[in-house]
């Protein structure tokens, strides 16, 4: 492209840019759009013209964390102040009850389905990154026969549709009493992002010049001491990296969750949905849902956008 | 399991003898996490593979029996069967052809200096990040036909896109073309700002027209990087279950993962769904495997 422009190729440049605009602004309504929706009341959800200018409120927020009812001749439901918060919040299925002046106003299944949501991308994301830095680590360093084949068996585990996999598994999971729990997803997860981590930590480890190690050994480190204290240090962002897509996946998986759980475990992916329901739903609180549940990726995308787009491309080039 | 290769660090540098050896270490960091694979992935495998020979339903204490290749003899001679796999390939077309197109268009259009071109490339981020089933969610509110804000949007009234079942498996692949475009742009934006400016600038002098430039320098040299995000996008609209589940139920677009889910887990045939799952398996397979030959081709190039 020569330095200087004509005057056709800067009005090129100026339309590209345009283009680009318009673009962007489309691929980001549909996020605007659920976004305001769940700030709005419910009468103007479903209005034509659409209402783009209205009153933000929270009451969509208030309505998916509570399910209210007319006060029933229910018994006392004494537990729940006895119970410590978390597991009010996490194991009991959104069934208690909090007592209001004319009626009950139950915690609704939302806040338990957000918490085993984060208890199991979580902790998955943990271990998957933690196993797989330390795979990476080893292939990385020390050479062996079939390296290459090992590896390509690491990442063939991920080709494989989940619906295929769900069905063995939930005669496993069956079989062992692993079904509805929060341990049989975290596994599941951790299994299905361990390809993914391994390839791309090895890819940042590759990245980190051996003399490091070498000089840190010839001080009279240990290969762990070495490890632990050089080679980790310098593939911190690269871990952060792992673990945001890490988390990403584990967050945002339906077809697991959907057959593994139905009460106890179940995350917010299959829960949401199955809230839409036939007849008249009420969008606003189903948006409100959603957005709560699009903000921690949303954040995390924005705190680490570069390395996520190395890490992407790494990932696809070295695959 | 394989011997070690000493690199000249393991074996020169007193460290060897303290600690742990590097052979230890290395089995240590590897042997956990293939162990765990294969339990978790490859045991299930094996264990379906035996269900697939069988009559097993998970839905009743009956013992399963040996019924030999009869279940895949049947599935095979299913025309509904096909008939999902003629849908799964419309799908896959549809939308792995509107990502390349849209994506790669973008990334054309980015590929120059841009003012927030960082911000805008993040900002594009932000649909594959999303949960599919979530996306899948608020897109049946931005289809709606009364009230929906893409029928007011583009004037059409009240237009049915999730209840027609001749649009419906369209509206799926218009959301996953909206979620997946950004991979692609990505992924050609990497590769487009690989190809090294002189060649340009030889062309311009030779005083090549655009289209000369564009197919025979850009896209050449594009092409490996685009096949690979063509590779990663074919392989997961084929196991699109999620966005086609949640958006619509049409006949027309049961893709073969939801045939597979409703036959494991609605109608409990437990034996025969093991089967469908290993013909699925073999099909993904033999696609990976032809991609990545074709792949290697344009590679050589």
């Amino acid at each position: 492209m020569a330095a200087v422009q004509t005057r056709s190729e800067r009005a090129l440049n100026r339309l590209a840019i345009a283009a680009v605009l318009v673009i962007t602004l489309l691929f980001l309504a549909p996020i605007y759009w659920i976004t305001s929706t769940a700030f709005k009341p419910r009468n103007l959800a479903t209005t034509i013209p659409p209402t783009v200018i209205f009153e933000p409120e929270i009451s969509p927020f208030v309505k998916l964390f509570t399910k209210r009812s007319q006060l029933r001749a229910a018994p006392e439901p004494e537990d729940y102040a006895v119970a410590p918060w978390w597991e009010r919040l996490v194991f009991d299925g959104g069934e208690k009850v909090v007592r209001s002046g004319r009626g009950e106003v139950q915690l609704s299944g939302y806040p338990n389905r957000f918490m085993n949501s984060l208890i199991v991308a979580i902790t998955s994301t943990v271990l998957a990154v933690s196993m797989g830095t330390f795979t990476a680590y080893g292939f990385s360093r020390f050479k062996m026969k079939g390296e290459a084949d090992l590896l390509f068996f690491i990442l063939s585990t991920r080709m494989l549709p989940p619906v295929v996999v769900a069905i063995p598994m939930f005669l496993m999971y069956r079989a062992v009493g692993l079904n509805d729990t929060h341990w049989g997803l975290i596994i599941l997860y951790t299994a299905f992002n361990l390809s993914f981590s391994v390839w791309l930590m090895k890819g940042f480890i590759d990245e980190i010049p051996k003399e490091y190690e070498e000089a840190a050994l010839v001080d009279g480190y240990t290969r762990l001491q070495a490890f632990f204290k050089i080679v980790l240090p310098e593939a911190a962002t690269g871990i952060a990296a792992t673990a945001v897509f890490c988390f990403i996946t584990a967050w945002n998986e339906y077809a697991f969750a959907l057959i593994m759980t139905n009460r106890r475990a179940q995350t917010a992916p299959p829960f949401i949905p199955s809230q839409v329901g036939s007849g008249l739903p009420d969008w606003t609180v189903i948006a409100a849902g959603t957005f709560l549940f699009l903000l921690p990726v949303a954040i995390f995308t924005f705190l680490l956008r570069n390395h996520l787009l190395r890490g992407m491309s790494f990932g696809a080039i070295r695959k | 399991m394989a011997t070690v290769v000493m690199t000249s660090l393991d074996s020169k540098s007193r460290a060897a003898s303290r600690g742990l050896s590097d052979i230890k270490i290395r089995n240590l960091f590897i042997i956990p996490t293939i162990l765990f694979l294969i339990v978790f992935n490859i045991f299930p495998l094996i264990y379906s593979l035996g269900y697939s020979f069988t009559d097993f339903r998970a839905s009743t204490n009956a013992p399963a029996a040996f019924v030999g290749l009869q279940n895949y003899r049947e599935l095979l001679n299913d025309p509904f069967i096909w008939a999902n796999f003629a849908i799964t390939a419309k799908y896959v077309i549809v939308s792995v052809t509107g990502q390349v197109v849209v994506g790669f268009g973008t990334a054309m259009l980015l590929n120059r200096e841009i003012p927030f071109k960082g911000l805008i490339t993040t900002l594009l981020l932000l649909p594959m990040m999303l949960s599919m089933a979530v996306v899948g969610l608020f897109w049946k509110l931005l289809y709606d036909p009364s009230f929906g804000i893409i029928n007011y949007a583009l004037g059409l009234g009240s237009f049915e896109w999730l209840a027609n079942p001749d649009m419906a498996l369209y509206a799926v692949a218009i959301t996953d073309i909206w979620m997946w475009s950004p991979f692609v742009m990505l992924l050609s934006l990497a590769g487009l700002s690989a190809v090294p400016r002189h060649l340009y600038e030889a062309a311009a002098i030779d005083r090549a027209g655009p289209f000369y430039t564009f197919f025979h320098i850009t896209l050449p040299l594009v092409a490996p990087i685009l096949m690979i995000a063509v590779i990663f996008r074919t392989m997961e609209a084929f196991k699109t279950f999620d966005l086609a589940y949640i958006l619509t139920s049409q006949p027309t677009t049961e893709v073969i993962s939801i045939r597979l889910y409703k036959m494991a887990f609605q109608e409990w045939q437990t034996g025969r769904s093991c089967a469908l799952a290993y013909i699925v398996l073999i099909m993904v397979l033999a696609i990976t495997n032809i991609y990545v030959k074709y792949l290697n081709r344009v590679k050589e190039r």
